[in-house]
C-alpha cells in the first residue's frame, strides 16, 4: 500500500532555502491527483517557487479543519488543499467535503483576524503537472503580496513545525490503518 | 438533545484574554452530537483561540484543551478536578447546564461559556438541527397529534392556525412550516381530527419558565444525607 502521508523527501533539507523570508506554503495533496501532478511537474522539469511543502493525503476528504488551523498555528504563511476535479474523486465526494471544510476554516481565519486568502482549495487531475506549478506560483505571489503570517516564528522553526505536523499526521493515519 | 452552537472566536478570546492559563473543556454528550463542543471542535477552537490571542499580543496565555464525557453531572467532572487547579480560568464548551455545573464545582475559578445554548431539538438532516420541545413542564403532545404547538407554532396557538397560515407556511418566516398545518395533517392521517374539535384548555404556564429554577425530585431514589 502506498504511504498514507508523507512529507515529500526532496523537500526535507530545505532549512537554508527558506531563510530569506520567502513565504512558506503547506500543500495538502490528494494521492490520486495533486501529488501525482506535483510528481509530473518535477518530471517535466517545470519551474515553480520552492517554498511549498507537500503533505500527501489518501484523499482531500481526509482533511479536517483542525489540520488546517494547526498548520497556521505553527506559522506557515499559506495552505493549499489540492484535490481531484469535481466528480473525479476516488472516494466519490471526498473533494466536495474538503471544499466545505476549507470554507469553514476560512471563516474561522477571518474571525481571528488572519486573511482567509491564505487558504485556498484547488482541483486538478494527475495529468496536470503544469497546473500544479501554476497553483503554487499563484499562491506564492498572493502570499508575497499579503506578507508573512503574523504568527510566524523564525523560518527554521516553521520548517521544524511543519515536519512535526507531518509526523503527527503520519502517526495518526498509521494508527487508523491498523 | 440539547442543541448549541459556538460563540464567535473574538467573543471567547475577549473573555479569556486577561488570564494566564485557560482550560477549554469540551463535553462528550449532546454538544458533541450537534458538532458544537466535542473533542474535534475543542481542537479547532483551541487552535483558533491561541492564534487569535497571539494576534492581539497575548500569545503568552496558555490555552489547553480537554473533553469530559458529560459536564452536567458532577461525577464526570471528577476526572477534570485534579487538573483544574493548574488553570486560572475555564472556558466551558458544554450547554448552559455544563457551564454552571463546572462553576459550582470550582468556586474560585471563573468559568466562561464558549457556546450559545439554543434549544431541545433533533437532527433534521446532516448539519441541520430543529427545535422540537420548549421544556414547558406540562406536555400536551397527546392532544395535538404529537406536534407541539408551543415549540412549532410561531405564535404558540392552542386552538388552530391564525390567519397567517398560507399553503402550509407561516407568515412569520416564509420558509417556516405552519405548526398547525402539521398538526392538522397528522391528525387527519391518524383519523383523529375529532380530537381537535374541543376547545383546548388554557395552558398551565406555572410549570414553565417562572418561579425560579425547577426541580424534579424522585423520593424513592434519594439517599439520606446527600
Amino acid at each position: 500500500m502506498v504511504g498514507l502521508v508523507s512529507l515529500d523527501p526532496p523537500y526535507k533539507n530545505l532549512n537554508t532555502m527558506n531563510q530569506n523570508q520567502q513565504p512558506l506554503i503547506l500543500a495538502f495533496c490528494c494521492h490520486y491527483c495533486a501529488y501525482a501532478a506535483a510528481d509530473l511537474a518535477g518530471s517535466m522539469r517545470l519551474q515553480y517557487p520552492g517554498d511549498v511543502r507537500v503533505l500527501r493525503l489518501p484523499c482531500t476528504g481526509k482533511i479536517e479543519v483542525n489540520y488546517i488551523l494547526a498548520a497556521f498555528e505553527r506559522g506557515v504563511d499559506g495552505v493549499i488543499v489540492a484535490g481531484c476535479l469535481e466528480g473525479g474523486c476516488h472516494f466519490l465526494e471526498g473533494n466536495l467535503r474538503a471544499r466545505q471544510r476549507v470554507e469553514r476554516a476560512r471563516q474561522i481565519l477571518a474571525e481571528i483576524g488572519l486573511e482567509p486568502e491564505r487558504l485556498e482549495m484547488f482541483n486538478l487531475s494527475s495529468a496536470e503537472g503544469g497546473r500544479f506549478a501554476e497553483i503554487v506560483t499563484e499562491m506564492h505571489q498572493r502570499l508575497c503580496r499579503l506578507g508573512p503570517s503574523p504568527l510566524r516564528p523564525d523560518p527554521q522553526r516553521v520548517e521544524e513545525n511543519v515536519r512535526e505536523l507531518a509526523r503527527q499526521a503520519e502517526a495518526a493515519l498509521a494508527g487508523e490503518a491498523r | 438533545m440539547i442543541v448549541a452552537d459556538r460563540k464567535n472566536v473574538r467573543e471567547i478570546r475577549d473573555s479569556i484574554k486577561d488570564h494566564d492559563r485557560v482550560l477549554l473543556v469540551g463535553c462528550g454528550t449532546c454538544v458533541t452530537v450537534c458538532l458544537a463542543g466535542g473533542e474535534r471542535e475543542i481542537n479547532i477552537l483551541g487552535s483558533a483561540l491561541r492564534m487569535s490571542l497571539k494576534l492581539i499580543g497575548r500569545g503568552a496565555v496558555v490555552v489547553d484543551e480537554c473533553t469530559i464525557e458529560r459536564q452536567c453531572e458532577n461525577a464526570f467532572i471528577d476526572a477534570l478536578a485534579p487538573h483544574a487547579a493548574e488553570y486560572d480560568a475555564i472556558c466551558s464548551f458544554g450547554c448552559g447546564a455544563g457551564v454552571q455545573a463546572l462553576a459550582e464545582r470550582f468556586p474560585t475559578t471563573p468559568v466562561y461559556p464558549g457556546l450559545n445554548t439554543q434549544f431541545i431539538g433533533i437532527l433534521e438532516s446532516q448539519g441541520v438541527w430543529t427545535e422540537k420541545c420548549a421544556g414547558c413542564g406540562n406536555c400536551r403532545l397527546g392532544e395535538f397529534a404529537g406536534i407541539c404547538p408551543i415549540a412549532r407554532c410561531a405564535k404558540r396557538l392552542f386552538n388552530g392556525p391564525c390567519g397567517g397560515s398560507r399553503e402550509g407556511k407561516c407568515e412569520v418566516r416564509p420558509e417556516l412550516e405552519c405548526g398547525w398545518q402539521l398538526i392538522y395533517d397528522r391528525a387527519k392521517s391518524l383519523g383523529q381530527l375529532d380530537r381537535l374539535l374541543p376547545i383546548a384548555a388554557v395552558h398551565d404556564w406555572s410549570t414553565g419558565l417562572d418561579g425560579g429554577p425547577r426541580k424534579v425530585v424522585r423520593e424513592d431514589q434519594r439517599i439520606e444525607g446527600r
